[in-house]
């Protein structure tokens, strides 16, 4: 402006038209030499051919309601979730208590949501924690106040997969520490104990534990006793998870400078003041995204127990299948739960984005 | 893997040679309920519906034992399993019965420590394929690519057919059977192979059923019937007898709503039947009314095959091997005296 005032009679040219905006930045970035306008043809077509398609087979000619004549709609068939979205999230659990799984996953989320604020961690938030997980265990299972007793073997889909999950997950990552540190330990029985028990694990696929859980182990237990099912593709997922969250851990801990073991050392810490004060909150934070890798990963293993015959979300979508009336529709089925399971995926690289960020101190 | 196997086999063996089971009948009563073993997503013959409700030719075979045990046909929980889990499940305690449409054999019947009991379905190993492949018998299929599920005796028959009639296949192996069945309506193989009680549900949901058609050829003998653990003979007795129970009923015609005024029926058979005239059930170690419960809360044979996989359901499949042994089939039950 200032220039202009100067040179009087001066006058300011604007760009093109078409060197602006919109325009501008279309010639710009897509069609800027020959090459790069073939390949922006190339893609918008291809884009054009799969995307239309897809949300006309989606949206379009699709049937929405249950039990809709879905073969003449020639679409999609999501009536498929709407006539079985009962069986596909809660497995076999009675159908006229839903409200009981509804609200115990509800609380969860709840508390996860407020769980994801670091602000909020304080005692009081423990105690709920502890005292919610114990309300849901009571609206699921039931057995007092007057509600109707669930077996254990009857929950199934969503509620499976968020156990197996939920603890899997909270159970594994302190074993896992536990481990990594007894790795790193000076004790030999310990920390042979421990190699052994790391290399072990993560030297068998999960399918062949959750096989050595549900085929073999029940024949050493002694007569009369069995062990639920669940419980124990639970503790083989747990088991597991451990073993690579040691590993991840142990990264952690070694990547630790020497100068703060003898730095804790001549303040006069013992080992678990050293721990706990000075060398886990830093080397957890360091190995924040491969542990949430390993979490996601494990999250998504949970539908593994599908091959011991545990109804997970995964089974009881393969279950609806199998009824011939729904045999053709298993995209349908399966672009449902890959929406629920990306979902929770996403929510934890989310919060561990958030907390990488939160927690950054800079070295 | 196979490693595996082979050291749950052992150690199957050893725990089997170990075991003293005590009575199912009585750990059962002491329960309350019997623990039942299906197959949770075989359409027909075990799978819960859109309500949990389960159904199926073998869950209501079930019901007629928990009838037999409790009087009631609800006193059952049921337990879904794979093919791999399903022996070893039995063996362990886990489940008391298992109506998995399990096909009797003998390794499974002495090495694997089971006792089969009555057949309650007749199956074989059948081809589906599309009309417009032009064959009329399996023997033209050499050199034919095979849709099959892996991991049951269905691969091992296909594959056995086509050796010894020297012809030459290309297995296509899927691991579910909604799965598999897409992939051969989509045109990803010329045949499809499995029990026959399958091919025709699967027929039954192709795009357009009138393209396709099921060959005559039957390649291998699948006798389905439930199975309990070895040496328990007298839950194998009641487990048998609660079949059995509802086969004799078609032949006697007693059925589900004319069983209370065959009560009054003068014939012998029908009153020792019922228990009008006492003795099968103290035989038994059951209430002598439990053939007239089962008959009455489950219903016979007949019943129980059409309202499961009969010409009116979405199977359609017709008596064939099933019928009486009256009828030219197959089912056939001794004397209840």
């Amino acid at each position: 402006m200032e220039l202009t005032k100067k040179n009087e009679g001066q006058v300011i040219i604007k760009p093109p038209i078409s060197s602006v905006g919109i325009p501008g930045w279309i010639r710009e970035n897509l069609f800027s030499s020959p090459f790069n306008t073939f390949l922006t043809i190339i893609i918008i077509s291809i884009l054009w051919f799969s995307i239309i398609p897809f949300l006309k087979w989606a949206l379009i000619d699709s049937s929405w309601l249950p039990d809709a004549n879905c073969k003449a709609s020639g679409g999609a068939c999501w009536s498929v979730i709407s006539s079985n979205y009962k069986i596909i999230l809660f497995g076999f659990y009675p159908q006229n208590i839903l409200w009981r799984p509804i609200t115990a996953i509800f609380m969860l989320v709840i508390l996860l949501f407020i769980s994801r604020n670091r602000n909020y961690w304080n005692a009081f938030l423990g105690y709920t924690w502890i005292i919610s997980l114990v309300i849901m265990g009571i609206l699921l299972k039931g057995g007092i106040f007057g509600l109707e007793t669930v077996d254990i073997q009857k929950w199934g889909g969503i509620i499976l997969t968020l156990l197996l999950s939920v603890f899997g997950l909270t159970a594994a990552y302190p074993l896992g520490v536990f481990l990594a540190l007894g790795r790193q330990s000076k004790m030999p029985v310990f920390k042979t104990f421990c190699i052994f028990y790391i290399e072990l694990i993560r030297g068998v696929p999960l399918i062949s534990l959750l096989f050595m859980s549900s085929v073999v182990f029940p024949l050493f237990l002694p007569e009369g006793v069995s062990i639920n099912a669940i419980l124990r593709a639970q503790v083989a997922i747990i088991m597991f998870t451990a073993a690579y969250i040691a590993e991840v851990v142990r990264g952690g801990l070694q990547g630790m400078n020497k100068g703060q073991f003898e730095a804790a050392d001549s303040l006069g810490l013992n080992y678990f003041q050293t721990m706990r004060l000075i060398i886990l909150p830093q080397a957890l934070k360091i190995v924040i995204p491969p542990s949430v890798s390993i979490l996601i990963s494990a999250f998504k293993d949970t539908s593994l127990v599908v091959i011991i015959g545990l109804y997970d979300l995964l089974k009881t979508t393969q279950v609806t299948l199998s009824e011939p009336k729904w045999m053709g529709f298993s995209a349908e089925a399966y672009i449902f739960i890959a929406i629920i399971y990306f979902g929770c995926c996403f929510f934890m690289s989310n919060y561990s984005r958030k907390l990488e960020k939160e927690l950054d101190t800079g070295l | 893997m196979k490693v595996l196997k082979v050291l749950a086999v052992c150690i199957t063996v050893l725990a089997m040679s170990t075991l003293t089971m005590a009575g199912t009948l009585e750990d059962v009563r002491a329960k309350g309920w019997i623990q039942a073993g299906v197959n949770g997503s075989l359409f027909g013959f075990g799978k819960a519906d859109d309500k949990g409700v389960w159904r199926g030719l073998d869950v209501d075979s079930a019901r007629a034992v928990s009838v037999a045990v409790f009087g009631s046909p609800d006193k059952l929980k049921f337990t879904p399993l794979t093919a791999k889990t399903r022996f070893t499940a039995l063996q362990s305690g886990e489940i008391d019965v298992l109506f998995r449409n399990c096909t009797q054999t003998l390794s499974r019947d002495t090495a694997l420590g089971l006792d089969f009991a009555v057949v309650n379905y007749y199956d074989g190993q059948g081809f589906l394929i599309p009309k417009k492949l032009g064959v009329k018998s399996a023997k033209e299929l050499d050199g034919a690519t095979v849709c099959v599920l892996p991991g049951t005796t269905t691969e091992m028959n296909v594959a056995d057919y086509f050796r010894t009639n020297g012809m030459k296949m290309n297995p296509v192996v899927i691991e579910d059977t909604a799965e598999l069945a897409k992939a051969f309506f989509a045109g990803r193989c010329d045949c499809l192979t499995s029990d026959a009680s399958q091919l025709a549900g699967t027929r039954a949901v192709a795009p357009n059923p009138d393209d396709y058609m099921i060959l005559p050829d039957i390649i291998s003998k699948e006798p389905l019937a439930p199975a309990v653990r070895h040496g328990d003979n007298q839950w194998k007795d009641i487990v048998n007898y609660s079949v059995l129970a509802m086969i004799n009923a078609e032949e006697l015609g007693i059925t589900s709503k004319n069983v209370d005024e065959m009560l009054k029926s003068k014939n012998p058979k029908i009153q020792r039947f019922l228990g009008v005239t006492k003795g099968n059930g103290k035989a038994l170690g059951l209430d002598e009314k439990f053939a007239y419960n089962i008959i009455k809360m489950v219903g016979n044979y007949g019943e129980i095959f059409e309202r499961n996989v009969g010409v009116n359901t979405q199977l359609g499949i017709e008596r064939g091997l099933n019928a009486l042994w009256t009828d030219g089939g197959l089912m056939y039950s001794p004397p209840f005296k």
